[in-house]
């Protein structure tokens, strides 16, 4: 039995990726746009105020900014990312010489899959330092953004998830990379605008489905985001006591059964073509 | 070592691969000739496990193609019509990667890289990128890949298709040399005469269905049954061919007045051959010579393929 960790599709795409400059400037330009929106926001925040010195609040503010900031980056180039790593391998004519060894489906699904959100990862640990200021001047709880990076890993999780079963499914890169961020527009913008269609709609009939709205917010990573960073917004969807906990919680649920649902169409369709 | 039984695939509508039935001996070489479109890549693909047949099956080294893709996967090596490299790895790497891929041990690899690569005549491009390589070395390269885990058998897709003269012979003695260490090897191409001189056996698919089959002697032999002869005259031609054409054995005959020569095909056995030959002696004929034209493969295969047209029928 060969090793679950030793994952030669992995090792390959690490080294291809790590070889390539495109990676660092990536990381690069990742940091020097969250650096610099950072910065603005410091700026915009103490002319607001008159005065330079960072307040807990100004420093609670910051940091939700910084947190949504930093998701819908991630959101952006996740789907990017993994849009293309099977389609692309096919496209390249490097597949179909894979899919003739003997490495599982599920190697070659994983390893693209851990090797693009290993890179996201390393995006986020090289955002940690620009949090500093979060433990320097207070005003957020350590275990806020432990729930933050817990949101961002969950997302780039199943939104990667998406981009590879798309990947596997459509043959070709573009169709998949439009696909991807179709999905990830409706998962983001899509819900939100159903959340308010539902939610009113459960105003006028108050004896509707209140669940309706509560589930269809639970899709959204920037709700549940919103959730953990304004824990006033309590979003009970009506009287039902049985819905009455953050919404991120559901959220996670979801994305991580998305996450594996995805991983296993994929690897059972990638040796199911055509 | 192969058996392929009433092999089908259809897109849709249309039969690419129509009801092939082929058994294949262990240590052979066996081409595949046909013309474009013919079937060749849909039958490698379903034997290299990466397309499903519509229906029947193969059976290679006991697996069968459809149940047991993954033991299959493990006893071929399959080398694709048209296939890409990774870019930014070097041809050690290129090698180590599919290595890892088939599970076999670091240190193994290590060793077997340098012999794979010494194989193809790429020893000194061993810490080049793969992508900077020309394209018969790449094609030689792939060839290695395929050999990493020592499979039993080959299936090889036109593997000296875009290569230059040169290219083509270093490629034919890699393969007389993996046929050397018996191993069991199927190779497509849509040039017969480039196939015969590498395979033992040949079969001639046409529209996805087996047209031809036999071994290359036999192949060449069949088709000494209709011999091209030349005749050069020294005067008298039209007397001549009157007389050769009285023969119900000549067909085709093709005059050739500025050469005082003309040509026909000729259909019978060897001793009606002599006994024509004689005859024509007797009748004072002024012949200079009386010479057979060597059929070449091509024609053989032209032939073959002009009598399936009207026929309709398969040979065999
Ligand atoms: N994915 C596909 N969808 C529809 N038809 C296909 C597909 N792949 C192949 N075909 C058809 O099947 C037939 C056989 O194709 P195949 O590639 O096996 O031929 P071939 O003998 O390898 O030809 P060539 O010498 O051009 O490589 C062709 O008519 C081709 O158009
Ligand atoms: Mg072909």
């Amino acid at each position: 039995m060969r090793s679950r960790f030793n994952n030669p599709v992995l090792q390959k795409e690490f080294k291809l990726r790590f070889r390539s400059i495109k990676s660092f400037l990536g990381i690069f330009f990742y940091l020097l746009i969250l650096g610099t929106l950072a910065l603005v926001f410091i700026h915009v925040s103490s002319e607001a105020q008159h005065h330079l010195y960072f307040r807990p609040e100004v420093s609670r503010g910051m940091f939700s900014f910084l947190s949504i900031i930093q998701l819908l980056m991630l959101l952006f180039i996740t789907p990017g990312l993994t849009a293309g790593v099977i389609s692309g391998e096919r496209e390249r004519q490097t597949l179909n010489i894979l899919l003739t060894t003997t490495v599982s489906s599920f190697s070659i699904i994983t390893g693209k899959m851990v090797s693009a959100i290993s890179y996201l990862l390393l995006l986020l640990v090289a955002s940690l330092p620009l949090y500093s200021f979060v433990f320097l001047f207070g005003g957020v709880a350590p275990g806020e953004v432990v729930l933050v990076f817990l949101i961002y890993v969950t997302t780039i999780f199943s939104i990667g998830s998406v981009g590879v079963l798309v990947s596997t499914l459509i043959r070709k890169t573009i169709a998949s990379v439009i696909t991807s961020y179709a999905i990830t527009l409706f998962l983001t913008i899509g819900t939100i605008i159903i959340f308010f269609i539902s939610m009113g709609t459960g105003l006028f009939h108050p004896s509707s489905n209140h669940a309706l709205p509560y589930i269809v917010a639970s899709f959204n990573p920037i709700i549940a985001l919103y959730s953990i960073l304004e824990s006033d917004f309590l979003f009970y969807a009506g009287t039902n006591s049985w819905f009455n906990f953050p919404i991120w919680i559901p959220f996670l649920c979801i994305y991580l059964f998305i996450l594996i649902v995805n991983t296993a169409v994929s690897t059972w369709k990638l040796r199911r073509g055509k | 070592m192969i058996e392929i039984n009433q092999l089908t695939k259809k897109y849709g509508n249309f039969t690419a691969l129509d009801s092939l039935t082929l058994s294949i001996e262990k240590g052979t070489v066996f081409g595949f000739v046909g013309q474009n479109g013919a079937g060749k890549t849909t039958t490698f693909s379903i034997l290299a496990t990466l397309l499903a047949p519509t229906s029947g099956d193969a059976i290679i080294n006991g697996y069968s193609v459809v149940r047991d893709a993954k033991k299959v996967r493990q006893c071929i090596g399959y080398m694709p019509d048209f296939f890409g490299v990774y870019d930014q790895l070097k041809a050690r790497e290129y090698l180590d990667f599919y290595g890892a891929s088939y599970g076999i041990p670091v240190r193994e690899r290590e060793k077997l890289i340098p012999q794979l690569l010494e194989l193809v005549r790429l020893s000194d491009k061993i810490d080049t990128y793969v992508d900077s390589l020309s394209r018969g070395m790449k094609q030689r390269l792939c060839l290695a890949r395929s050999l990493i885990h020592d499979p039993e058998v080959l299936i090889l897709d036109e593997p000296a298709s875009g290569l230059d003269p040169r290219a083509r012979i270093e490629m034919k003695e890699i393969i007389k040399e993996l046929k050397s260490f018996g191993k069991t090897i199927l190779i497509s191409s849509h040039i017969l005469p480039e196939l015969a001189e590498m395979c033992d056996e040949i079969c001639i698919i046409d529209h996805g269905k087996l047209v031809a089959r036999d071994t290359v002697y036999q192949i060449h032999h069949h088709f000494k049954k209709e011999r091209t002869i030349v005749v050069k005259v020294k005067d008298g031609m039209e007397q001549a061919i009157r007389y050769f054409e009285d023969d119900p054995n000549v067909k085709n005959m093709k005059r050739m007045e500025e050469k005082n020569s003309f040509s026909f095909t000729y259909h019978g056995e060897t001793d009606e051959q002599i006994e024509l030959i004689r005859k024509a002696m007797v009748a004072n004929l002024p012949i200079l010579s009386f010479q057979e034209i060597e059929t070449n493969v091509e024609d053989v295969f032209l032939e073959i393929m002009r009598e399936v047209e009207e026929n309709e029928e398969p040979l065999q």
